[in-house]
């Protein structure tokens, strides 16, 4: 069986890279002895996916791994098997790599890495990195010419040389909320969209520019497509599919 | 808990591998500095990865926290990129746990594993803006401690080190802890603490209160106290008991893949072997084992804690414990059902190594490993390997018929007695277990076409303490030649297309034996080394060969001077230290070397070494 993870990373584990937080996540099931599935074979590796890669020095309140399980873990008192699983996982963690749910998938359940379509992030400014000539009053109206535009051209840096694409297909949202923006965009493995390329984007349309490391990006949640009742698309949070088993009976009782 | 930086995000984002330096690693102990007394750095003076796999380390490292009164925290080598950022901002360097300046803790603990470790120690220093010389540090400063193999001989690091703990870490720390703290109280100085700790506790050598004096052609005329109360000589503090000695059962578990990717299991200490050129077979003794109870006990306790996906038994010669079988046994039932990878380095190959191996590993991808360390029969006598030729091939045999085609063989060049002969052995013996293989395994069955031999060799570099600490070390120029007459000895092969010939670098392995077998004078050259840009010396990319030769020109030393073949008369740098092994019997294994005799181990017959003296370990038991 399938079990989904959600989990936030903060402070100063930001720093460790998409690879090494794999790495600290298989030792971790080991140590809260949750009975993960090996591939076969003369180096077997556990059943772990990840959802997509968060970047080093980025903060996430909603980043996912999927486990194939055995079993869940025996529920210990007042929890279900997937808070057990939870508590189990942050008793051996370290802070900032928080387990925050666990979820059993449905089988049709598309694994995490593939599924993601999109992701939400608040972004602000760091102590004195606000770009010259920011102004919060004028923000929805910059958000909002820029979001006029048919065409949003960036030069990206890949692997075959500076490609330009256009950014304006991909963002579904941008927008400035007290301190801060909220943006949800494209986080396909295609299109994905990092948010300091599209805020740059952003600033240089208003004439601004960005300083170096002057935002603070915190991923909010990772999405996947799914049909709603009317026949359209919505973004459906990872964290939502599966479901977490019902607490049983007896547990029930013992609740007051 | 896990919430302060000393690095910038700026920083952070800038230079490689951040994780390096933000500590938080599981298992990592974090304390409430108002609730110690004693704050300790334990610095391994290399990168991350290199110094997070010692053992050595992690054992002080939780026997310090689990004291009450102390906070131990680790400090590494900031790598080149975040050196420069440092110096450029002037950021102290910090410890990790805490991320808390170095200069504000009461220790700073240095292990010195290997020599080109020495430009490292300084940057320690001079990043956390401790003075390099101990002569001018105040009390402001932390009390500079060092450790480990290289100070059986710390004369070349003399300057640079407050207190010098000479042999297992294990016994005396708390009374030197103990010490500081009744000092602190009572309102005295550094000066006082350093005097009291080398004449009341074992093991201490703090080298302010000696003094060396030389003759004109350069040689030690004297070494004595200058203070009445500190000992002439200094003996090695070593742990009688392993059984009850503390393990770290609890490790840290870093982030990034470090060197030693697994869980460690000491096994015991010391080795009965007494090969001539090894200095760890003489400074370790006498052996001493774990018991096979407490070690399986180790063994879960350590999965369970770290998570770690492989384990491996540590020591200087597995074959030699006397539990193996047992334990490895053990090991074999308890990680067959929980996906975990068994490493057995330092094996003998034997029937039971091999069917061990066969169980664990990829036979397909493995390799044999022997370390004759010379070519022929002759030279491992008078080295005293006791490995011979028919050993060897009949290993190689059971593995060839068990399905192995890769073999790895080490061997140094350089020995004492070497001659044309014995490096065309090397050769000779590469060929014969080639040849061995085609004559074993039938076409047919040859799994990867043809056998892969991979002959390695290293150059022989004396070390103090061993029998072969008077030995003439060759140049750069015979090395080099040595190694040319290797590869052209092994080319001149039937069956040469099967084997791949590696040898190291040569400068190194001669600044490696002239700081090795140096004497106080060498601190001047490492200072000023250091101050004209030399760090991480023994990362080959950034040795810097010429810079040493020509600083120790400066400082008017000759290389010549220090690689030559010593009197047996001569005082040498090191023989105030008493490592329990008496320089009457490495004169003794000298002799026996040069008559090319060769000496049992441990188990067979007691060599008198001197070792027995500490009345522990082998030297304790009754001989079969
Ligand atoms: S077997 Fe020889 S080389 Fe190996 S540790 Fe023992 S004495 Fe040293
Ligand atoms: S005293 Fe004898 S048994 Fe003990 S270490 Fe020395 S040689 Fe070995």
């Amino acid at each position: 069986m399938k079990v989904r993870i959600k989990f936030r990373k903060y402070g100063p584990v930001r720093f460790i890279g998409h690879l090494d937080v794999m790495r600290y996540f298989q030792k971790a099931v080991r140590r809260a002895g949750i009975d993960v599935v090996y591939t076969a074979g003369y180096s077997p590796h556990q059943i772990m996916t990840f959802a997509a890669p968060l970047g080093v020095g980025l903060a996430s309140e909603g980043e996912y791994m999927d486990i194939q399980v055995n079993s869940l873990p025996e529920a210990e008192e007042g929890l279900t098997s997937c808070g057990t699983m939870v508590k189990r996982l942050n008793d051996v963690g370290v802070r900032g790599l928080d387990a925050v749910s666990a979820r059993i998938l449905p089988e049709n359940a598309g694994n995490a890495m593939a599924s993601v379509t999109a992701a939400s992030y608040t972004v602000r400014f760091r102590e004195g990195r606000r770009p010259k000539g920011w102004d919060d009053a004028a923000a929805d109206r910059l958000i909002e010419s820029f979001l006029a535009q048919a065409e949003i051209p960036v030069e990206k840096q890949t692997k075959n040389g500076v490609r330009t694409v256009d950014l304006r297909p991909g963002i579904y949202e941008l927008s400035w909320r007290l301190d801060g923006f909220f943006l949800l965009a494209d986080a396909s493995s295609g299109g994905n969209i990092k948010p300091v390329l599209l805020l740059e984007a952003l600033l240089s349309h208003g004439g601004m520019t960005l300083e170096e490391n002057a935002l603070f990006v915190t991923r909010q949640d990772v999405y996947t497509r799914a049909a709603s009742g009317n026949g359209t698309e919505t973004f459906v949070s990872l964290g939502e599919i599966g479901f977490e088993e019902p607490v049983t009976q007896a547990e029930q009782e013992r609740k007051p | 808990m896990c919430e302060k930086l000393a690095l910038s995000e700026d920083i952070l984002m800038q230079i490689e591998k951040p994780e390096r330096y933000i500590g938080c690693e599981y298992n990592s102990v974090v304390k409430d500095p108002a609730k110690v007394r004693v704050r300790f750095a334990m610095c391994f003076p290399d990168v991350y990865e290199i110094g997070m796999s010692h053992l050595g380390i992690q054992i002080l490292y939780h026997m310090l926290n689990d004291m009450p009164d102390v906070w131990c925290e680790r400090v590494y080598s900031p790598w080149v990129d975040l050196d420069a950022i440092m110096r450029q901002q002037k950021i102290p360097l910090f410890a990790l746990e805490s991320q808390d300046p170095v200069k504000s803790f009461d220790f700073l603990g240095i292990t010195v594993q290997y020599e080109m470790c020495y430009t490292n120690i300084l940057q320690i220093l001079d990043l956390s803006g401790i003075p390099l010389n101990a002569a001018q540090r105040g009390d402001d400063c932390p009390i500079v401690i060092g450790g480990g193999p290289c100070t059986y001989n710390p004369e070349p690091l003399a300057d640079f080190f407050d207190l010098f703990y000479i042999g297992e870490g294990e016994t005396q720390y708390r009374n030197l802890l103990d010490l500081y703290l009744e000092c602190k109280d009572r309102g005295l100085d550094r000066r006082e603490f350093l005097l009291r700790a080398a004449a009341e506790i074992p093991g201490m050598y703090a080298p302010a209160f000696y003094e060396a004096s030389y003759r004109e052609d350069g040689t030690l005329k004297s070494f004595v106290p200058t203070e009445e109360r500190v000992p002439r000589k200094v003996r090695k503090e070593i742990v009688d008991h392993m059984s009850e000695a503390p393990y770290p059962v609890k490790p840290v578990v870093p982030f990034i893949k470090v060197t030693q990717d697994r869980v460690v299991l000491e096994i015991q200490r010391g080795c009965i072997r007494g090969c001539r050129f090894c200095q760890a077979g003489q400074i370790y003794r006498p052996v001493r084992e774990r018991d096979v109870k407490t070690l399986q006990g180790y063994a879960r306790e350590l999965l369970k804690n770290t998570g770690q996906e492989e384990i491996s038994l540590s020591s200087l010669s597995s074959s030699d414990y006397s539990g193996l079988q047992e334990l490895v046994n053990f090991l074999m039932e308890e990680c067959a059902g929980s996906h975990t990878n068994i490493s057995l380095p330092s094996l003998r190959i034997d029937a039971f190594s091999l069917d061990v191996m066969s169980k664990i590993q990829d036979v397909k991808k493995s390799s044999l490993t022997f370390a004759p360390e010379a070519g022929s029969q002759r030279l491992r006598d008078v080295i005293n390997k006791g490995l011979t030729e028919e050993v060897i091939l009949n290993g190689a045999r059971l593995a060839f018929e068990g399905g192995w085609t890769r073999v790895k063989l080490y061997f140094m060049l350089g020995l004492p007695t070497e001659t044309l002969e014995d490096i065309q052995g090397i050769a000779q013996l590469c060929n014969k277990i080639a040849a061995l293989f085609y004559e074993t395994v039938p076409k047919e069955k040859r799994v990867n076409g043809r056998v892969q031999i991979v002959a390695s060799t290293s150059f022989f570099v004396p070390k103090p303490f061993t029998p072969f600490q008077w030995a003439k070390q060759c140049t750069k120029e015979e090395f080099l030649e040595k190694a040319y007459q290797t590869r052209t000895a092994i080319g001149s092969q039937l069956n040469q297309k099967s084997i791949k010939y590696n040898w190291h670098e040569a400068d190194a392995s001669v600044m490696e034996g002239i700081l090795a077998r140096g004497d106080r004078r060498l601190c001047e050259v490492i200072r000023r080394v250091y101050e004209k840009g030399s760090v991480f010396d023994a990362w080959g990319e950034y040795y810097d060969n010429a810079r040493w030769l020509e600083t120790m020109k400066e400082c008017g030393l000759s290389p010549d001077f220090y690689t030559r073949e010593r009197p047996l008369d001569e005082l040498l740098p090191w023989d105030f230290i008493d490592c329990g092994v008496s320089k009457d019997f490495l004169r003794r294994e000298w002799e026996k070397a040069k008559r090319e005799e060769t000496s049992e181990n441990c188990r067979v017959k007691c060599q008198g070494c001197g070792a027995a003296g500490f009345g522990c370990g082998i030297c304790a038991v009754a001989r079969t």
